[in-house]
């Protein structure tokens, strides 16, 4: 079966139609991509999110809902991949041998990213989590207030709140880079 | 400065780079290759709590790490990486073998296809680099750091970060939704089916933008029963299985009762905020009229005896709670039984209670056995209603289920309409939830409000005194259909308020005077008890600024804190009846009012709201213990000993 529906794709996806998954996923890679690393500020690890997104989308998808749409629920997905993996505060690991070297170095490559961080990854990462993900879904996705909520599960009051929380934060932050 | 949003937005919108065509080339085939592995799998490939696939090879390697889970430990560790990782997928469980005394703690489900693939793979051939890293990256690595730093894996458990952690790569961060997806971790036991009804807190709302708040009244108290066996089974309940006003609603409060035409009264009280110094409580607490002389009932007992009602805290608790319940009826009282699945049919004719002894050898004859589809069980029922509907009598049908709504009726839409309709006939439903597992939360909320009758969980043989002996005339009896509360709140004074609870029973404002918009019925002597969190104007609590543009209000005029309208239907009427009051900021809360408090704050605790600051169940347990009151059936005790089951389960 094939259609263009997102939604019709992800249906005949969830039920084993192979050509319908490839031409969803293809369709929606760039969009991930540009979503994660809008999530993460960071090149390494918007890939690795969207990698692991990727091997995990094809049993997401028995969860999708047609009632749903696609792109919201793939944000969702996103949203909560992302989480996963700041919680568990792991990059991923660039070789298999010397776990101590490595994390010697992760620390090392950190520090270092840090001092060279830009007004954007500085901006983004000074935010709590939840308020990074709905600043990267409604400024950076340019979704409505109403559909980060959705994809949050929050309240379009809800978003709005943090919208104006990231505001204020914003504003702090510029009084403390002016004062320097 | 709405210029740091424009700055951060054009920073974002600019900030992807494209991505790198031959990652995105192995993503996909990574992708492609999970997607086949699926459909080759998919027979058997709901490995859940037994996850019998990882094997005994599975369960040595977790005693292995276990011991090697230290910094000598790190290099056999990486060694298990390059002899297979298949095993060390299951690690998370590390965390949880490590806990003494919490053996059968259950952490959330794990949804996750990286992981539950490579457990049905037992000898997955060497991939390529992109393959194999989101097994170690997902896994392993948060376990060898932690190992690294000599640190003692944390319990699942005890820290909410890795609790939440673990659950979060579901379909739901906060848990939006409980979703059928596989999961490989162990979960509490049969816990995989629950679906709950929930949304997000209400949120907060500006007095001088939305100074209307209107919501359906809920008598229901399952979910407090639900948390309840959460706790006592060692774990957290799921957040989304928390509706706070069902568990304030639980508990039996004294408000004076009603004196004047209308079958209930409100009171309403203002108190100081336990969790937040800068803003109050406003109480609303509803008294249904006690019924002396009710009217006969007629009870038809919808009864599941699918082969999953065998377990002893169903059909046998099931029966035992109808047979205390017997002894509560008035003789002139009738009752039929009517079995759903297994066997199916009508077990008992209409039999006036007073004929114990046919009644009892009816319920003994209940079996629980096979699946067999029942025939249109809910039609029967509803028929035998009918049959034995006279003028003037309360007919009510009861649907006890461990969550199996086959009931004749597949489609749930159709099932909602078929329950509506017979309310409107006035043929009520109520519904028992049995056991734990397949328990449809959702379901048995969403059938019990179309049926106006209550949705309550019964997992003790005391909480079914509670529920059909202690509160029979109540939760058989209605009092006022359709009870709807809206409260105008005074923005001269109040400049911010949200309500606690009732999520899930919100009403839009143009609904409160439709009188064919349909809400929650009041039983006799009910209590329902809603508690909003207000703060005044020019308290330092307040989470909002003021708009630049929008006219201040005007300073003059009432000091009330809002007004309180409450409309209901007498059962059987079309037309509502209305309620008014203003809310005085003087009336000074009691103990019941401080108990009510300390039960929404549990509750909101429970949910992981934001609005508590830094208040604890440390202090719930004081505001809590400190307002018990009489207390006769002990369920204010109760609640103090699961605050402290929380508590210790939140380190």
């Amino acid at each position: 079966m094939m259609t263009d529906q997102d939604e019709e794709l992800a249906a005949a996806a969830a039920t084993g139609d192979r050509a319908a998954f490839a031409a969803l996923l293809s369709r929606h890679y760039d969009r991930l991509f540009a979503f994660t690393y809008r999530l993460t500020v960071n090149r390494a690890d918007a890939e690795d999110l969207t990698q692991d997104i990727c091997a995990a989308l094809p049993a997401k998808l028995a969860g999708f809902r047609a009632d749903a749409r696609f792109t919201t629920w793939l944000y969702r997905v996103a949203v909560n991949a992302a989480h996963d993996r700041r919680r568990r505060a792991a990059t991923r690991a660039k070789a298999a041998d010397g776990w101590g070297d490595w994390e010697v170095n992760r620390r090392e490559a950190i520090r270092e990213e840090t001092e060279a961080q830009d007004w954007l990854t500085q901006a983004m990462t000074a935010l709590p989590d939840e308020l990074r993900d709905t600043v990267a879904l409604v400024l950076g996705e340019d979704l409505t207030q109403a559909q980060a909520g959705e994809v949050l599960g929050l309240s379009e009051g809800t978003v709005a709140w943090r919208m104006s929380e990231v505001k204020k934060r914003l504003r702090a932050m510029r009084a403390e880079e002016d004062a320097i | 400065m709405t210029d740091d949003l424009d700055d951060l937005k054009a920073a974002l919108r600019a900030a992807p780079p494209a991505p790198d065509p031959s990652k995105k080339d192995a993503d996909l085939a990574l992708a492609m290759k999970s997607f086949d592995d699926l459909q080759g799998s998919r027979p058997d490939a709901r490995p859940m709590s037994d996850a019998p696939k990882s094997g005994a090879l599975g369960k040595g390697v977790i005693k292995m790490l276990n011991a090697l889970n230290t910094r000598g430990g790190l290099a056999a560790t990486t060694a298990l990486v390059a002899v297979g990782f298949a095993v060390l997928v299951v690690m998370p469980n590390v965390d949880q073998v490590e806990v003494p005394g919490m053996t059968d703690m259950a952490p959330p489900p794990v949804n996750d296809t990286v992981e539950e693939e490579i457990v049905i793979q037992p000898a997955p051939e060497p991939l390529g680099k992109i393959a194999r890293s989101p097994a170690r990256t997902r896994s392993e690595a948060p376990a060898d750091l932690r190992a690294q730093s000599g640190q003692v894996a944390p319990s699942v458990a005890s820290d909410p970060m890795m609790e939440a952690d673990i659950s979060s790569f579901s379909d739901g961060e906060n848990r939006i939704a409980v979703d059928d997806m596989p999961g490989i971790l162990p979960m509490p036991p049969e816990a995989g089916g629950e679906e709950y009804a929930n949304a997000t807190p209400s949120p907060l709302k500006i007095t001088s933008e939305d100074p209307v708040s209107t919501f359906s009244i809920d008598v229901d108290t399952a979910s407090y029963a639900v948390v309840r066996r959460d706790l006592k089974s060692g774990y957290l309940p799921n957040p989304d299985a928390v509706r706070i006003e069902e568990m304030v609603n639980y508990f039996p409060y004294a408000y004076p009762a009603p004196a004047g035409a209308h079958p209930f009264a409100a009171t309403v009280t203002t108190m100081q905020t336990p969790w937040n110094a800068g803003t109050q409580l406003v109480q609303i607490g509803i008294q249904g009229e006690m019924i002396t002389d009710r009217p006969p009932l007629n009870l038809v007992f919808l009864i599941d005896t699918s082969g999953s009602m065998s377990d002893p805290d169903k059909l046998p608790l099931l029966k035992q709670s109808l047979r205390l319940m017997l002894s509560e009826l008035k003789p002139e009282d009738e009752v039929a039984i009517v079995s759903y699945a297994g066997s199916a049919g009508e077990v008992l004719e209409p039999t006036k209670a007073a004929d114990r002894a046919t009644i009892l050898s009816a319920l003994d004859r209940l079996d629980a056995g096979g699946s067999t589809a029942g025939a249109q069980g809910i039609e029967l029922a509803y028929q035998v209603a009918e049959r034995m509907h006279d003028d003037g009598e309360v007919g009510r049908v009861l649907l006890a289920t461990d969550g199996d709504f086959n009931v004749g009726i597949h489609d749930p839409d159709e099932l909602k309409d078929f329950i509506a309709d017979k309310r409107d006939t006035g043929t009520y439903l109520s519904i028992l939830g049995f056991g734990r597992g397949n328990l449809d939360d959702a379901t048995m909320q969403a059938l019990a409000q179309n049926g106006n009758g209550q949705a309550a969980y019964i997992d003790t043989l005391g909480e079914a005194r509670k529920v059909l002996v202690d509160q029979l005339s109540g939760a058989l009896y209605p009092l006022a259909d359709d009870v709807k509360i809206q409260v105008e709140f005074n923005p001269t004074q109040v400049a911010e308020y949200r309500l606690i609870g009732y999520e899930t029973r919100a009403l839009a404002r143009e609904d409160f005077n439709n009188d064919k918009v349909d809400a929650g019925e009041i039983g006799a002597g009910h209590q329902v008890t809603a508690v909003y969190e207000v703060t005044p104007v020019g308290s330092d609590a307040v989470l909002t600024d003021a708009l630049r543009y929008a006219p201040a209000p005007d300073a003059e005029g009432s000091d009330e804190l809002g007004y309180l309208k409450l409309r209901y239907k007498r059962p059987g009427e079309d037309n509502s009846t209305l309620i008014e009051t203003p809310i005085a900021s003087a009336n000074e809360a009691g103990t019941e009012q401080q108990f009510a408090a300390a039960i929404a704050g549990f509750g909101q605790l429970l949910r992981e709201d934001k609005y508590l600051g830094d208040w604890t169940y440390s202090d719930a347990i004081a505001l809590a213990n400190g307002a018990k009151g009489a207390d006769p059936y002990g369920y204010r005790a109760e609640a103090v000993t699961l605050m402290r089951l929380a508590e210790s389960l939140s380190h």
